[in-house]
């Protein structure tokens, strides 16, 4: 049984390995720096906690990545869920383009996503911005919002359906009062993946920001020139914001499952 | 009857128009752009101009190349590495098994750039590594893991390991038991069984991986702009630069389509090798 | 990255349930030629022939009806001023005119490629001041009609206070566009703790004892001088065969693997973390870093040449608050502010008098400041005597922009090798 915990062993330091970067960072929150470059240990310090939104330029592009994460959430979320549904509810002409088409864009790699949509805005003539970051982040996280949907649609016991239908309900009340909430979960899981991808984008971002700035391309613009610690600060926080949130759902989630 | 049948376009519509108008045509401008002849200032007008591909070829082929050998290397890396972590997950994480997942993910609830800029502060120079080995005279002054190949390409497994495991993890949970106890019951021993059984049966998990990983390691810019040096430049960079450093529209696009053409063309053609309809049938059960 | 967190069986299903076959390569190209009709064919640009030498009639034009907002957005280098904003504060204090500072450029190309779309557009950039470098996209932005005519009769104080010489720069004769902010020389910057012997000439970036510790500029027109230099050939009157010849020597370069990377102004934070030893630098930059850091590293103009340039003031056409942009470049030229600024950011000063101003406020101090703000006023680096011209070289001038995408073809490939 040796072999059994060199695997563990084993496992354990791929874990470390993984989570070392985190532990810097999370340190270099709480490091006494003096100048604009945080990159040796100076003492252990709380001030930056107390500091953490006084940068406007910093808090501003964590409130835009928010806001744009949102409403990619909500609009991937309704234009994903209506062709996930569709695909696995439906046989129609056509239906095979779309999954190509959702195929080829996630397959794609961002970067060629990102300068593709660069060059159409380039072409139109449109001014890059926040409302072009949202475009492109909906764009990228329909597909992964409809394989999603589409997935749990087709696994959908239909005989459930029939028997409301065969108890007078309207096509219409079968779908709110019986499929949606069935398939709801995961509506609630391709979105939730739809904000994960959304607030930490940087390379569709990158491409169609123009002078607008999320947090993510905040960070890429000021490591080049020193990292404030607020960064680290702000980070950690957003880790254990959503590991709370991870942790929550698995919680609440485990005795539906059994 | 009307209703049903019109229903799934009415469902498809706004969804499939977002993604024609964004990401469809885009491609399609990208093509026409890299035909196109002129300069920023000027404007580009459309002269079907197919020297600038083969320019852009010329000159950036050996980023084109690094970056596949790259996104190759980290890709058999990653399955190597991510095996044994998910064999043991699968057999013998038992009641823990969402634990260690979810520790496996944990640092994903960082940010990708931030993580990234992370590793440059731990491997730097004199930094927190290889500062105190060099102060103690076990490294030479010159020593660096920065701006070598291994350090993007470590940078590179370290961002993609999850893709790798989470499925071939999968593949291996959706083993039975009692298949690997009938091989051992025939007299396989561990080895034997682990090769003629538990590898082929986790292979579509491996495939899965294997797309999901060498596409985005391939195109990726950001591990290399960080951790590498001008000896790593892969195409991903080139390319970020002619559209955002140079205003090079013409050749960064047709830089792009080459890229993507590769990289679709390979998925396709993997996707057809393997017949991905295997995959299914095990990812359906 | 936008790869999910935690691709589930059913994302796994979802990207590999399918071949691909005929039908498939049928529906793309179908795909295709109708993106193909949606698309535009055609880039329409901005540039005219006469848009360096503006209508008469376009000063007047663009400031008519132009109002004061009390507010300016000012985008500008790192390293380019006291952190705490000093002078910033003196000028809200003065006018009332709030001033919000985002140091927001650190290179010259990929600031255009940014703000050239929105600019296309007609849209505000979110900036109605920025700080940009006679060079090539100096020239893009002139020519793409980017660039607010200024309204000498707002820019009292420099006509009063501004080096004569900076009136009348290749680059922007007769300032129609610009007015200088600092001018800077690129040179040399090594940390002695690493390198025992004195670094004197552009061959030592060359010298593969620095084997992987040496950094240059990935601005090509950074690079491309130096290469030039290291030839003994004058970059401001460069011929395409001088360029090739140089991009021969910086090949050389990067295949001996004496070059660590092609840095923006991260070369500071390179420089810094000891990536790299020895680096082309910006003049004012190590200064400045030795400063806040207590760092030691040391900057040299090489004896065989340096390069001298103009970062200059620029209002974009699309900005909001133009007269607080401009009510704000005059205040630089104010003597005090222009000595204030000098003193901390250590560049070259468009000020002449401000070198009185700075050894009165040494005179005023005691000490090592009052030391420090001597050396300031003796630096050559703050205000350049003749002899120092002497060894600087200027930029190439490019008079169209296919001579200039020549160059770029040229050097490019060897940054982004």
């Amino acid at each position: 049984m040796t072999g059994r915990r060199v695997l563990y062993a084993y496992t354990w330091l791929v874990i470390a390995w993984l989570t070392l970067p985190v532990l810097v960072m999370v340190l270099f929150g709480f490091n006494d720096t003096p100048g604009r470059y945080n990159q040796t240990w100076d003492g252990f310090t709380l001030k930056w906690y107390g500091r953490v939104f006084e940068l406007d330029e910093l808090t501003r592009a964590l409130v835009t990545s928010l806001a744009v994460a949102v409403v990619t959430m909500l609009a991937a979320g309704a234009l994903g869920t209506g062709i996930g549904y569709a695909l696995g509810r439906y046989r129609f002409r056509g239906s095979g383009t779309v999954n190509l088409v959702m195929f080829a864009a996630i397959a794609s790699p961002e970067l060629v996503m990102g300068a593709s949509l660069l060059t159409l805005f380039v072409s139109l003539g449109v001014g890059p911005g926040v409302v072009t970051i949202t475009i492109a982040h909906v764009m990228f996280c329909i597909s992964f919002v409809a394989v999603v949907v589409r997935a749990r649609v087709l696994t959908l016991d239909r005989s459930i359906e029939e028997a409301a239908a065969d108890l007078g309900a309207t096509p219409w009340t079968t779908f709110w009062r019986v499929t949606f909430p069935i398939i709801l979960p995961a509506v609630m899981s391709g979105m939730l993946l739809a904000f994960a991808l959304s607030i930490d984008d940087f390379v569709v971002t990158n491409f169609t920001a123009g002078t607008a700035t999320t947090f993510p391309l905040w960070i890429w613009g000021s490591t080049r020139v020193g990292l404030p610690p607020q960064v680290n600060v702000m980070g950690t926080l957003i880790f254990l914001i959503g590991v709370l949130i991870a942790v929550i759902t698995s919680i609440r989630s485990r005795p539906q499952r059994r | 009857m009307l209703r049903r049948r019109i229903a799934p376009y009415l469902l498809v519509l706004p969804g499939g128009l977002w993604l024609l108008l964004f990401f469809v045509v885009p491609m399609v401008t990208m093509l026409s752009l890299s035909l196109q002849e002129g300069d920023v200032v000027n404007g580009y007008v459309l002269t079907g101009h197919w020297q600038t591909y083969v320019d852009a070829i010329a000159n950036y082929e050996p980023q084109l190349v690094r970056s596949l050998a790259y996104g190759a290397i980290t890709t058999v890396v990653l399955i190597v590495l991510a095996f044994p972590v998910a064999y043991w997950i699968a057999f013998y994480g038992g009641r823990r098994k969402p634990t260690y997942l979810f520790l496996l993910l944990l640092p994903f609830f960082v940010s990708f750039v931030l993580r990234t800029i992370s590793w440059r502060l731990i491997l730097t120079d004199d930094g927190l590594l290889l500062g105190p080995l060099k102060d103690a005279g076990l490294l030479p002054a010159q020593f660096h893991i920065l701006g070598t190949p291994v350090a993007v390409i470590g940078g590179l497994v370290y961002n993609f390991l999850p893709f790798m495991v989470l499925p071939v993890y999968v593949a291996l949970e959706r083993i039975d038991p009692r298949v690997v106890e009938a091989a051992r019951d025939l007299y396989a021993d561990p080895a034997t069984a682990f090769r003629k059984v538990i590898f082929p049966l986790a292979l579509p998990g491996v495939f899965a991986g294997v797309l999901m990983t060498f596409v985005p390691a391939s195109s990726d810019y950001v591990n290399s702009a960080v951790l590498g040096s001008s000896s790593t430049t892969m195409i991903g960079q080139v390319i970020q630069a002619q559209y955002l450093t140079s205003s090079n529209y013409p050749t960064a696009s047709a830089l792009s389509f080459t890229l993507m053409a590769v990289l679709l063309i390979g998925v396709f053609a993997y996707a057809r090798a393997l017949g991905t309809e295997d995959v299914m049938k095990v990812a359906a059960r | 990255m936008s790869q999910p967190p935690t691709p589930g069986p059913a994302l796994l299903r979802g990207l590999t349930q399918r071949r691909f076959d005929r039908r498939d390569t049928l529906r793309m190209s179908g795909l295709a030629a109708l993106g193909m009709a949606l698309s535009a064919c055609g880039v329409k640009g901005k540039g005219s022939p006469g848009a360096s030498a503006p209508a008469p009639d376009a000063v007047a034009k663009f400031w008519s009806g132009k109002t004061s907002n009390g507010k300016v957005n000012f985008a500008n280098w790192p390293l380019y001023m006291d952190p705490a904003h000093p002078e910033l504060k003196k000028f809200t204090a003065a006018t009332g005119v709030q001033v919000k500072y985002q140091e927001v450029i650190l290179e010259m190309g990929p600031w255009f490629a940014k703000v050239q779309p929105q600019l296309k557009a007609g849209q505000d950039i979110g900036f109605d001041l920025m700080v940009i470098t006679n060079g090539i996209q100096f020239k893009q932005f002139v020519d793409s009609g980017f660039l607010a005519p200024l309204d000498h009769t707002k820019l009292p104080n420099y006509a009063a206070n501004a080096d004569p010489a900076y009136k009348n720069e290749a680059f922007d004769r007769g300032n129609v566009y610009t007015v200088p902010w600092t001018s800077g020389i690129t040179g040399i910057a090594y940390d002695p703790k690493k390198i025992n012997r004195p670094v004197t000439r552009l061959a030592d970036l060359w010298d593969p004892a620095f084997k992987g510790k040496v950094g240059m500029f990935s601005d090509t027109q950074e690079l491309g001088n130096f290469g030039m230099m290291a030839l003994g050939i004058n970059p401001e009157k460069s011929t395409p065969d001088d360029w090739k010849k140089a991009a021969e020597k910086l090949k050389e370069q990067k295949s001996a693997g004496v070059i660590r990377n092609y840095y923006d102004q991260s070369y500071v934070d390179a420089l810094g973390k000891g990536e790299v030893w020895i680096t082309q630098a910006w003049s004012g930059d190590i200064f400045q870093k030795n400063v806040s850091d207590g760092t030691d590293f040391t900057f040299v103009i090489p004896e065989d040449g340096g390069t001298i340039w103009t970062d200059n003031f620029a209002i974009p056409v699309t900005a909001k608050n133009p007269l607080d942009a401009i009510k704000l470049i005059d205040f630089f030229y104010q003597v005090d502010i222009a000595a204030s600024l000098a003193e901390y950011i250590n560049y070259v000063c468009p000020v002449p008098a401000a070198r009185e101003q700075i050894r009165k406020d040494a005179a005023a101090k005691s000490g090592d400041d009052k030391a420090s703000l001597e050396a300031v006023a003796q630096s050559p680096l703050v205000f350049p005597a003749a002899a120092d011209y002497a060894k600087l070289h200027y930029y190439r001038d490019f008079a169209t922009q296919a001579e200039q995408q020549q160059y770029q073809s040229i050097f490019e490939p060897i940054v982004l090798g």
